[in-house]
């Protein structure tokens, strides 16, 4: 008993970083079946669905709000930075354990816990919020405004405000590691690209989360204490007065959206790094620019604090400040850019190996291209005004932040496999889930550009209004409903694979994929290292790489 | 002299219209019924083109290196790797400066003096309009009188003369060729005020006022969304545009004003 207590309540990174995957799966889980109840309900808005009966309009606001905190807040955030990080970070960089295990272990508790408050909202009479997942006041400030819009958005504020704290700890424990507990010659410059996303992904944590728990708290004062941050003077619900002090609800937007923003990047810059280091690892090349792309790494996570307003071009704030967001935006582009065309430098001298990790980086860095191209477009104010809220938009974030993330997610399972069960994930079922998965996302998610430029909003339960029906868009609709079908279907054979995998895979060796970063190693280290993270393109009688744990001077 | 300038103004939307039947457009989108709207749907169509081939190409480069089985010697040249990247920030210096033109035109300044001037209001699920009648005046509204059952949506104050002769109405009904003013208001959550078919969108603010000015330049019906989630009637939170002639127009309010003084003869006479 006591030794299944000390097995789940542990402090050894690894097992977190394997318990925070496990968590990122449940929310995932959950996170598809919502919105694949959202994509049959739009196709058959009548249709009886198990458990839900015929689904009324805050029922799937309800199921959008909870689909998209679930995904961008238990998935994306906690998978690649927390899970990924746990599991290998500490012996990439060559430290024997986290800098602050307590508060390491503390901050996935924390997580845990504002993962069931949330998914308590689900529950709960009046159901969950239905305001989505940037609760705009004063929608969100008042219960009166909707139903799921009483308790169902205290437990989203609640359960949001303890992730923050959670993500904080974490971001905390992090970034100390990070800063002190490197080997000694575990330079700048000798880090695995990895580390580097963490890092800047770490700071924007810090940053971020931090105005993201004043925002909600502040919120919650709005909703229980009196106060009036986000409702202005004379608002009224239902024919009510409630307004009586004088809030702005754009505050909340600017708080909202200084952490929204950068979140995106908290979330796909471990993959950036990760994909990195695969293209080093399966074209067997060095990273060709390395400074380069750690730089544009970070000048990412630094212009990414700057941009918050391009999600506010039409909010009602003032234009001059829409042209100074749109410019910054564009300027994010450039680094952006570097990364893209370094990793395309990486791939094209050809030889690579098709190894089921480097499928899925390669899926990444197409859904990055394609998804991320339509940024400078919508970063553009005048075709914004447009645009905004609309399925482009869903398309948009859907391929750069949702399928890029969730394909480096899979990359780094395939990958690190063996170090969590010793066993390799099998090739063959990897490859059926990489083509199916591959092709599915594009149809669901492709077409959605083409109903936003119909102009179709975001949050429509469905297509046919009072005053517009967009009869063009069905076949568009039920074809992205059967894509999206296919792409949770083909979900199951990864499951099915690690399941069969961790039991009976074939049995690892130390350094399954002849890489050269630190966690690949299964014996001593050395007291320095000596050697860069990616020195692979070596003739053949020096084995072909240098590995990071090898002393430089033993290959002389 | 009124007549000369509106045949003048019937003549330039003529030309601009031409003008958007010669320039690209984006099949998905709604026709264009707005003056601006053609700029916006040229720089839409060349950014789709120019994004759409870039994607292409990257692409096509990225099968090429699967499927190059050989390892090819040496690294990628470093020009060529700069180069690209130098190429990628002049196409991004042009988006921004050409789409940065429109939106100064659009909203860095007010409207002309002569456009006219109509109220837009965004309420859980309902859009309201209120055109200022003959005193070209907005008569003020209260939040505290607000009562909808009794025709009163938006609180307009019977104290103050000047919303005497406002005109509210559930269709927004606007004279084309005419640039008009719309000041954006909501009584209770943001909501969207999002014309696809004149390419304007903008937010709707409780507890400030926003302006938008276009000219509505070919007649015909245009939906009118909301797009931004308000609550469980989002979806349905619909109305209409109606581009009609100025004659049209002119009848059209003379109709609401005859209808507006009968409903309040009827009151006084109760």
């Amino acid at each position: 008993m006591s030794r299944i207590f000390s097995r789940i309540f542990t402090t050894d990174h690894r097992r977190l970083g394997i318990l925070y995957l496990y968590l990122a799966l449940a929310a995932v889980v959950v996170g598809t079946v919502l919105s694949l109840l959202m994509r049959i309900h739009r196709v058959w808005p009548d249709a009886v669905i198990p458990f839900f009966g015929v689904m009324k309009p805050e029922d799937y606001l309800a199921l959008v709000t909870m689909h998209g905190t679930l995904m961008v807040f238990f998935v994306l955030t906690t998978a690649p930075q927390s899970g990924f990080a746990n599991l290998v970070l500490p012996a990439q960089i060559g430290a024997q354990r986290m800098a602050f295990p307590h508060i390491n272990a503390a901050g996935f508790w924390l997580t845990v816990v504002a993962f069931l408050v949330l998914i308590s909202g689900g529950h709960i009479h009046g159901g969950a919020a239905i305001s989505g997942w940037s609760m705009y006041p004063p929608l969100s400030a008042l219960s009166a405004s909707g139903p799921g819009q009483g308790l169902g958005v205290d437990l989203w504020l609640i359960s949001i405000g303890i992730f923050c704290i959670a993500a904080w700890l974490s971001a905390v424990n992090m970034l100390a590691t990070i800063l002190a507990e490197r080997r000694a010659g575990m330079t700048w410059s000798r880090l695995p690209m990895t580390v580097w996303g963490w890092m800047v992904a770490s700071i924007l944590t810090l940053l971020v989360f931090a105005v993201l728990l004043a925002a909600v708290i502040l919120l919650f004062s709005d909703r229980h204490f009196g106060s009036s941050f986000f409702i202005p003077m004379g608002d009224m619900i239902n024919g009510r007065v409630v307004g009586h002090g004088d809030g702005s609800p754009l505050l909340w937007l600017h708080l909202f959206w200084f952490f929204g923003h950068p979140e995106v990047y908290i979330a796909v810059l471990p993959g950036m790094g990760l994909a990195t280091s695969l293209f080093a690892n399966f074209c067997r090349r060095r990273v060709i620019g390395y400074r380069t792309l750690a730089g544009g790494l970070v000048a990412i996570g630094l212009l990414g604090l700057a941009v918050w307003g391009h999600h506010m071009f039409v909010s009602g704030m003032n234009p001059y400040a829409g042209t100074a967001f749109a410019m910054v935006t564009m300027a994010i582009a450039v680094p952006s850019t570097i990364e893209v065309i370094g990793w395309l430098a990486m791939l094209w001298g050809g030889g690579m190996q098709l190894r089921t990790p480097m499928l899925f980086a390669l899926g990444f860095l197409s859904f990055f291209i394609a998804g991320g191209l339509t940024g400078p477009l919508l970063a553009q104010p005048a075709l914004d005004a447009y645009l905004h809220n609309t399925f482009f938009v869903v398309a948009h974030f859907h391929l750069v932040m949702g399928m890029a993330g969730v394909f480096s997610v899979f990359a780094g399972i395939y990958y690190w496999f063996p170090l969590m069960t010793g066993r390799l994930m099998n090739e063959t079922l990897g490859k059926l889930h990489f083509w199916i998965s591959l092709i599915a996302a594009y149809g669901t998610f492709f077409p959605m550009h083409f109903a936003g430029l119909a102009g179709e909003p975001r949050h429509y339960d469905r297509l046919a209004g009072p005053a517009i029906s967009f009869p063009s868009l069905i076949p568009v609709e039920r074809g992205i409903t059967f894509s999206a079908l296919l792409l949770g279907a083909a979900q199951l054979i990864f499951l099915w694979n690690v399941y069969i995998s961790a039991r009976r895979g074939k049995p690892a060796e130390a350094n399954p994929w002849r890489a050269t970063t630190l966690e690949w190693n299964d014996g001593a280290l050395p007291n320095r290292i000596e050697r860069g993270p990616y020195e692979y393109e070596f003739p053949p009688d020096e084995g072909g790489l240098h590995l990071q744990w090898e002393s430089a001077a033993k290959q002389e | 002299m009124l007549a000369a300038s509106s045949l003048l103004e019937i003549a330039r939307v003529a030309g601009t219209n031409i003008a958007a039947k010669v320039s690209p457009n984006v099949k998905w989108m709604p026709a264009d019924g707005a003056l601006h709207g053609q700029i916006v749907d040229r720089l839409m169509f060349w950014n789709l083109a120019a994004l759409c081939a870039i994607a292409l190409v990257g692409h096509l480069w990225l099968v090429f290196a699967v499927l190059r089985r050989r390892k090819a010697s040496g690294n990628f040249p470093t020009a060529v790797r700069w180069g690209l990247i130098a190429a990628f920030c002049a196409m991004y210096a042009w988006m921004a400066l050409t789409a940065q033109r429109q939106w100064a035109a659009n909203r860095y300044t007010g409207p002309s003096l002569t456009a006219m001037h109509v109220e837009v209001v965004g309420e859980q699920f309902q859009w309201y309009f209120r055109y200022p009648g003959a005193d070209a005046t907005f008569g003020v509204t209260r939040s505290q009188l607000v009562d909808a059952a009794a025709g009163n949506p938006l609180g307009l104050d019977p104290r103050d003369p000047h919303s005497a002769d406002d005109v509210v109405t559930s269709v927004l009904v606007l004279p084309a060729g005419q640039e008009v003013d719309l000041q954006l208001r909501s009584l209770d959550v943001i909501h969207g005020f999002f014309i696809p078919g004149m390419r304007l969108k903008q937010n709707t603010v409780p507890g400030q006022v926003l302006h938008i000015h276009f000219t509505p330049a070919v007649a015909g019906t245009y939906p009118i969304l909301c797009s931004q989630v308000c609550g469980m009637g989002h979806a349905r939170m619909q109305a209409r545009l109606e581009v009609v002639s100025p004659a049209d127009f002119a009848a059209w309010m003379e109709a609401r004003v005859n209808q507006r003084e009968r409903a309040r003869t009827g009151e006084t006479a109760k």
